[in-house]
């Protein structure tokens, strides 16, 4: 297992992440089930009206962060947005410090001032204002550098995030000083409501390079692809003790926050038979994956009744 | 010692002090040494904690942010004030939240210094004031120096602490020699004596039962009320004392009230353009809480709420003077 588990004082829940040396094909499915089922558990909880504000699920991209965070070790950081509940939950496993910040209990991550997009622990913060933490993840790169430490400035961006000007700002700044970032970009299509083909001229690798960055760029939700793919993007990093870029073309199979969709429902369904899930189920037996399934949500109804107790 | 050549040797005292102080910003490094020369010397003997950036004042703010988030203590310059407005989202959504809204989890103890004020011609975008509008933003400090306030002090009170300062020094202070000896040319500064940090300073030439008005400023136009203050007191025996708080925001409004409560009569000044500023809530402020024990209704003296001319007599005609203080006190006072 190569998951830096770092709030292992929360307990973190083995049928969630996977006991150490779970092979990687059912490891990879049991996180990606974690993230989706903990964000469907999040919306069944907004109807029963237990959470208040907003949130914004990352159900269709799960590939993402999994296959990332195979990668990642300790010493790494995550810098995340406001659709940062995958990455978190990738990179700790703990889903009771999620749920118990959400639903706005002094037990959770940040006591319940955060929310759902403003979250810190160990190697792991985010916000969600678009593109700010972009140059944020660019001073803990330099802070390794500094260091000599050899972590790794992880950041997640979305494609609608392309069109703040403090990300170019930044890119400029990581290559002149070759700074260890990684930016990975979730092209998911749409930045909310507006699609890409509205918000977004040219081409998105281009923007990296432009500014020296090497680019790994996969169009998937095979977490085996984005596996693949995010260890070149890392390992390249490491070896330059630079920055990179990670595009996925991927899609987010729910709305953008709640009740907020708009988009054909044609296009939805049809991106559902490429759901990253479906997907790895394929390489397991259906008895395995069932089973993964049925831990997973037995796992988080206990967490969500632990939570409901706070 | 000059303020400017001061502020620099702050820098290399930071810098000599604690490993973990990182100074950006742009043409800061040698020989330019930056755009009003503080940091003139820095980058040769500290090469890789000196950095020189892009022209990307919001990339130099996210920077320091993540610099103090890992541990570090940046000490951001942007080279002019009136470009706070491109470190705005920075500033106020990123720096002064992240300690709270992680919950203590995290803090980001940034500093960024800007020269700041007008009065050199350099027109409508390189001489405002605008720390004004980040009065208030909680969990931030907004700091101005004086000539009275001793840089280094400052520095190692910003440097212990877990909030990030914005720290405004005003352009035609840079030249004028430091006065942090205790003593103005005929006046007596002392400190409050609320053993606050950092300090107000009280300047007055007789005891404070004897003044008829508390005059409150910061930065430069401290400078130029000290110079009413002596002026009147030796032409015209008319006595006033003059408040100069280093911090802007949050308020340490004791020092203040406790002056007030004795003159009876209170005048803020400031160069910002007036209305919605510094002044203004001061004035509200004391005039709540002190109601009974003014004489008249606190007065506040800002600049003319509009653009800065470059023409230098336009500009002259926009910005607070020393006879418009004078003027200001007079009313005041009576």
């Amino acid at each position: 297992m190569t998951v830096s588990l770092q709030t292992l004082d929360r307990r973190i829940d083995e049928r969630l992440v996977g006991a150490f040396g779970e092979p990687r094909d059912a490891r990879l499915y049991r996180r990606m089930r974690f993230i989706r089922r903990f964000e469907e558990t999040v919306l069944e909880l907004f109807e029963e009206g237990l959470l208040s504000g907003t949130t914004h699920a990352c159900i269709g991209q799960e590939a993402d962060s999994v296959g990332l965070i195979e990668h990642l070790r300790e010493g790494d950081h995550l810098f995340s947005n406001h659709r940062c509940h995958g990455h978190f939950l990738a990179w700790t496993g703990d889903a009771f410090g999620l749920l118990a910040e959400i639903m706005g209990k002094p037990a959770g991550l940040c006591a319940g001032i955060g929310g759902s997009q403003h979250i810190c622990a160990p190697g792991f913060k985010s916000n969600g204002v678009q593109g700010g933490i972009v140059p944020a993840a660019a001073g803990i790169a330099l802070a390794e550098q500094l260091r000599g430490s050899g972590g790794l400035s992880v950041a997640f961006l979305g494609d609608g995030t392309l069109g703040e000007g403090v990300v170019y700002e930044t890119l400029n700044l990581a290559a002149l000083w070759q700074l260890p970032l990684l930016l990975v970009l979730e092209d998911n299509g749409w930045s909310q409501s507006t699609p890409s083909t509205l918000n977004l001229a040219g081409d998105i690798a281009a923007r990296f390079s432009a500014f020296g960055l090497p680019v790994v760029e996969v169009a998937t939700t095979d977490v085996l692809e984005v596996e693949a793919a995010a260890g070149d993007a890392v390992a390249g990093c490491r070896t330059r003790q630079g920055p990179g870029a990670l595009v996925i073309h991927t899609y987010r199979l729910c709305h953008h926050s709640k009740n907020d969709d708009h988009r054909p429902t044609e296009e939805v369904q049809l991106r559902w038979a490429y759901d990253p899930l479906v997907l790895q189920r394929a390489r397991l037996d259906a008895d395995e994956w069932k089973g993964i399934d049925r831990e997973v949500a037995d796992a988080l109804e206990d967490c969500v009744t632990r939570v409901r107790q706070l | 010692m000059i303020y400017a050549r001061a502020l620099g040797d702050t820098l290399r005292h930071t810098l000599e002090a604690n490993p973990r102080v990182v100074v950006l910003g742009e043409d800061i490094v040698d020989p330019y040494g930056g755009a009003f020369k503080v940091t003139r010397g820095l980058s040769t003997d500290f090469p890789t904690r000196v950095r020189t950036t892009p022209i990307s004042e919001a990339a130099i703010a996210g920077v320091s942010a993540g610099l103090a988030l890992a541990g570090f203590r940046p000490i951001a310059e942007i080279m002019f004030g009136d470009f706070l407005s491109l470190c705005f989202d920075q500033i106020a959504n990123h720096i002064a939240k992240y300690g709270a809204m992680y919950d203590g989890a995290a803090t980001c103890p940034v500093v960024i210094r800007t020269p700041s004020g007008g009065g050199r011609g350099y027109g409508p975008t390189h001489s405002q004031s605008l720390e004004k509008h980040f009065l208030g933003i909680p969990r931030l400090r907004v700091v101005a120096g004086s000539l009275w306030h001793d840089p280094v002090a400052l520095f190692d009170d910003f440097l212990a602490d877990h909030l990030p300062v914005l720290h405004i020094e005003h352009k035609l202070l840079y030249p004028l020699h430091l006065a942090t000896n205790g003593e103005a040319k005929l006046a007596t500064v002392s400190h409050d004596g609320s053993g606050g940090f950092p300090p107000t300073v009280s300047i007055r030439t007789v005891a404070r039962e004897e003044c008829s008005l508390t005059l409150v400023a910061y930065g430069y136009q401290a400078e130029l009320a000290r110079r009413v203050l002596e002026r009147l007191a030796i032409e015209e025996e008319l006595f006033v004392e003059l408040l100069v708080p280093a911090q802007l925001s949050p308020v340490d409004s004791a020092p203040l009230e406790r002056s007030v409560s004795v003159t009876g009569s209170l005048l803020t000044v400031e160069e910002s353009t007036g209305g919605w500023s510094w002044g203004t809530e001061l004035a509200a402020g004391l005039g709540s809480r002190l109601f009974g024990r003014l004489r008249r209704a606190p007065s506040v003296l800002a600049s003319a709420t509009d653009v800065i001319p470059s023409a230098p007599d336009r500009e002259a005609e926009t910005l607070v003077s020393e006879r418009q203080i004078e003027a200001a006190v007079r009313e005041a006072a009576a």
